[in-house]
């Protein structure tokens, strides 16, 4: 194996930060761990709250490659893992009609015909690579059945082939919406990190970040708001996305301050339900103008 | 390693946690054991709080048991050893001092408060220990709400508007409203009370703000009320951290921690434990459905022509043995019968749940509901948020309580048999949600009969311990007898129920 990719836990936070990407301490000491101990990261938690984005931050953090298997309802080896180009192996097929048995028998099933796809090309990759494995609660079970060689020995078996091992141990990153239970053999493979929403200081910052122009007071305020939010039983909770979203939204509307009318009218940026939008109108009372 | 004497013990104390955390019904192996102390030996002892992070990245397997090691942790990895504070402040101190962490999210002073807490009022008054509740009981945190609240408007005040200086009486508010806002919004607030002397007899948080208002004023006693119950937690995990110095460990943990989610009734369940629930259900409904799911279907589907040349490879490109497209698997008709009056309060949020789980996954579900007469609510469930309660909703809505708003199991099943029997073919499986408490009136056994015949399945799930069915007004015998009945009272229960005594086909 390489040498671990990062040094500390401060060493990955610092470096996930360069990259933009503000971790927290969970977050931070996980990554750290899953590249000291060489194990895949399995992420859960709500959506937009930085799953996907945390295995980009790890690419450039570490400067590795990134390959990325989006999953979905019937997603199968033929995507995942490998597929051999049989249009190709037809054509070497009838080109050699006049050869004997045996060059064909043994060509056609060489590294000329396969294709690779993302899990055999972060096992067969040069270079440090991380492999992201993004919403596997979409995918069938039998996928899971397919990761597990991958995941706990990082190797692939292709029956015509053999078994290739990796040159370079790649990152892996599973991650999860929890549409569906993942089973219990891929848990256990795996470091568990469930990314919840960043607490109201770590929100501020990023939404900072990313929407440098806004003022402090009214990012505090926002933050405070979306926490509220988040708080109330709604359909579709807002996720830092959204925050980030309704950021530059009231920053283009050039405002430097919440006011009811201003946030009825961009309530649409961070609640995506009629229902949810009527109850942050009852809860925030945005009917009425601000006292005073 | 800190010190030679705490690295020796560190295996057991690794295997403990361990059995711990599998006495409240978590799944941990030797592996995760393993894993978890060679996340101590990377990252040491110096931050505990990248050490639980660690620790808990190993061996946990899913967010819902993070509460559950979060107070295993404390007890076999507590943060300091003894009382942690010096000067023993007294109980109006504390709570001054409380007031102020809770008006400025002061997290930390919260936490030293805390522990100040436990060690002024927590000790057990006959034998050694510490009791949470007394402590909480006698500092009463959820009173400083208000004055909190207040506290940080004032305070909110005096940083945003250096001018009006934040005093907190009564009159300034009537000065402070004319002097700012050109904004021309006009004031539809009453005129505040002016006279001096009544503010004393005002409640806190109708003194009037001396600044103008700010929309995230509407939130602020949401803010402040989660810090209180944050507190508790602090005084909790505090409790249990003296606690395991002076008594058992093992026994501590075995006892200390209210039963994970998996053994907590429905019944009872509060908001924040159905939310909990929700995601338990989803599994839970979809390993039903494939229960449910006949294959008995044959016939030929189209033929799948990629994998027909992939099979073909063998055979050097010639296409001998057709490979077909899977089909998908066939679904049964679900029917839901609910009972949603207020004795199942509880139980009928779980059913909910339950519902809106087995709606995504069965093609076909028809709910019914009854308080007293039924009628078809399928796209109410499927409109309503998740785990909304239905009990409210059921008792103004007519069509339920066409015979009154106490449950009726006669008229309830009566005219389920009368009116929608239509619903129910030979491949329905009809599950009846409820608790059998008839209000001493006629069992209708015969409407009951009706639709157990017509369906081809149906069960019954209790939310009753099987204990008490029979006693009082419960029919839960007279039914069973006609159609099985299962006692549902928690997730464990539901789990068993669907993995092994669901009948199949």
């Amino acid at each position: 194996m390489s040498t671990p990719a990062f040094v500390s836990v401060d060493d990955a936070r610092d470096r996930l930060g360069a990259t933009g990407y503000l971790a927290s301490e969970d977050i931070a000491t996980t990554a750290y761990l899953a590249a000291v101990l060489g194990r895949p990261l399995l992420v859960e938690g709500p959506a937009g709250v930085g799953k996907t984005a945390l295995a980009g931050a790890l690419a450039a953090a570490t400067d590795s490659a990134m390959l990325r298997l989006q999953c979905y309802e019937g997603v199968d080896e033929a995507r995942a893992l490998y597929e051999w180009n049989h249009a190709k192996q037809l054509l070497r097929i009838t080109a050699e009609q006049s050869g004997g048995w045996d060059d064909v028998r043994t060509d056609i099933f060489g590294e000329e015909f396969l294709l690779e796809r993302p899990l055999l090309a972060a096992v067969r990759a040069q270079r440090p690579t991380v492999l992201l494995i993004d919403e596997l609660d979409k995918a069938d079970e039998e996928l899971e059945g397919l990761l597990l060689e991958l995941l706990s020995e990082f190797q692939i078996t292709i029956p015509e082939l053999g078994t290739i091992r990796a040159a370079h141990r790649p990152m892996v990153v599973v991650t999860s919406n929890a549409s569906r239970e993942l089973s219990e053999a891929l848990r256990r493979r795996c470091l568990f990190l469930h990314i919840d929403y960043p607490d109201a200081e770590l929100e501020q910052r990023i939404v900072k970040s990313h929407v440098p122009d806004l003022d402090d007071e009214l990012a505090a305020s926002l933050v405070r708001v979306i926490g509220a939010l988040r708080g109330l039983d709604l359909r579709k909770a807002p996720s830092v996305a959204e925050t980030v979203d309704w950021a530059s939204t009231l920053v283009s509307l050039d405002a430097d301050r919440l006011d009811p009318e201003l946030v009825r009218r961009s309530l649409g940026v961070i609640l995506k339900h009629r229902s949810d939008i009527e109850l942050a109108t009852t809860k925030l009372d945005l009917d009425r103008e601000l006292a005073g | 390693m800190n010190s030679p004497a705490e690295s020796s013990a560190l295996p057991a104390r690794f295997v403990a946690l361990g059995k711990a955390m599998r006495a409240h019904g978590l799944a941990v192996g030797t592996s995760e054991i393993t894993d978890a102390a060679r996340v101590c030996r990377t990252l040491g002892f110096d931050d505990r709080r990248r050490l639980r992070a660690g620790i808990a990245a190993a061996v946990l397997r899913r967010a819902d048991d993070r509460t559950v090691f979060d107070q295993l942790f404390d007890i076999y990895f507590p943060a300091a050893v003894g009382r942690r504070t010096d000067a023993v402040a007294s109980l109006d101190e504390l709570r001054e001092r409380l007031t102020e962490a809770l008006a400025t999210a002061d997290q930390r002073a919260a936490a030293e408060i805390a522990a100040a807490t436990v060690e002024l009022l927590g000790r057990v008054t006959d034998g050694d220990g510490w009791s949470a509740a007394q402590a909480l009981d006698a500092l009463a945190p959820q009173l400083l709400i208000a004055a909190a609240q207040n506290r940080a408007r004032m305070t909110g005040a005096a940083g945003a508007d250096s001018g009006s200086g934040g005093s907190g009486s009564g009159s300034s508010g009537a000065g402070g409203q004319s002097q700012r806002d050109g904004s021309g919004i006009p004031n539809e607030r009453p005129a505040a009370p002016t006279s001096d002397d009544t503010s004393w007899a005002m409640n806190p948080w109708d003194v009037p703000d001396s600044r103008s208002e700010q929309l995230t004023d509407r939130i602020d006693r949401d803010e402040i009320r989660d810090r209180v119950a944050a507190f508790r937690r602090a005084v909790e995990s505090e409790t249990r951290r003296r606690n395991a110095e002076v008594r058992d460990r093992d026994r501590l943990a075995r006892l200390a921690i209210p039963p994970s989610l998996q053994r907590r009734d429905f019944l009872t369940a509060g908001a924040g434990q159905l939310a909990l629930m929700q995601r338990e259900l989803d599994p839970l409904a979809r390993k039903l459905a494939a229960r449910l799911t006949s294959r008995e279907r044959a016939g030929r589907s189209a033929i799948d022509v990629r994998r027909t040349l992939r099979a073909s490879m063998s055979t050097g490109g010639v296409p001998i043995e057709p490979v077909y497209q899977r089909r998908a698997p066939h679904r049964p008709d679900l029917v839901l019968l609910a009972d949603l009056s207020g004795s199942v309060g509880g139980f009928s949020s779980f059913t909910m749940l339950l519902m809106q789980a087995l709606h995504q996954h069965f093609r076909r579900v028809r709910i019914f509901g009854f308080v007293s007469t039924t009628a078809e609510i399928t796209d109410v469930v499927r409109e309503l948020p998740p785990g909304a309660s239905l009990t409210s909703w059921a008792l103004g809505t007519p069509a339920l309580i066409g015979r009154g708003t106490s449950s009726s199991y006669d008229w309830g099943l009566g005219t389920f048999a009368r009116g929608h029997l239509a619903a129910l073919g030979h491949r329905s499986t009809v599950l009846i949600l409820g608790d059998a408490r008839n209000n001493f009136g006629d069992p209708n056994t015969e409407a009951l009969q009706q639709i157990s015949r017509r369906a081809r399945h149906t069960v019954w799930l209790n939310p009753e311990p099987a204990g008490m069915w029979d006693r009082g007004d419960s029919l839960a015998r007279v039914y069973g007898r006609i159609v099985d009945m299962h006692e549902c009272r928690n997730l464990e229960q539901l789990r068993d129920f669907v993995a092994q005594l669901l009948p199949v086909h």
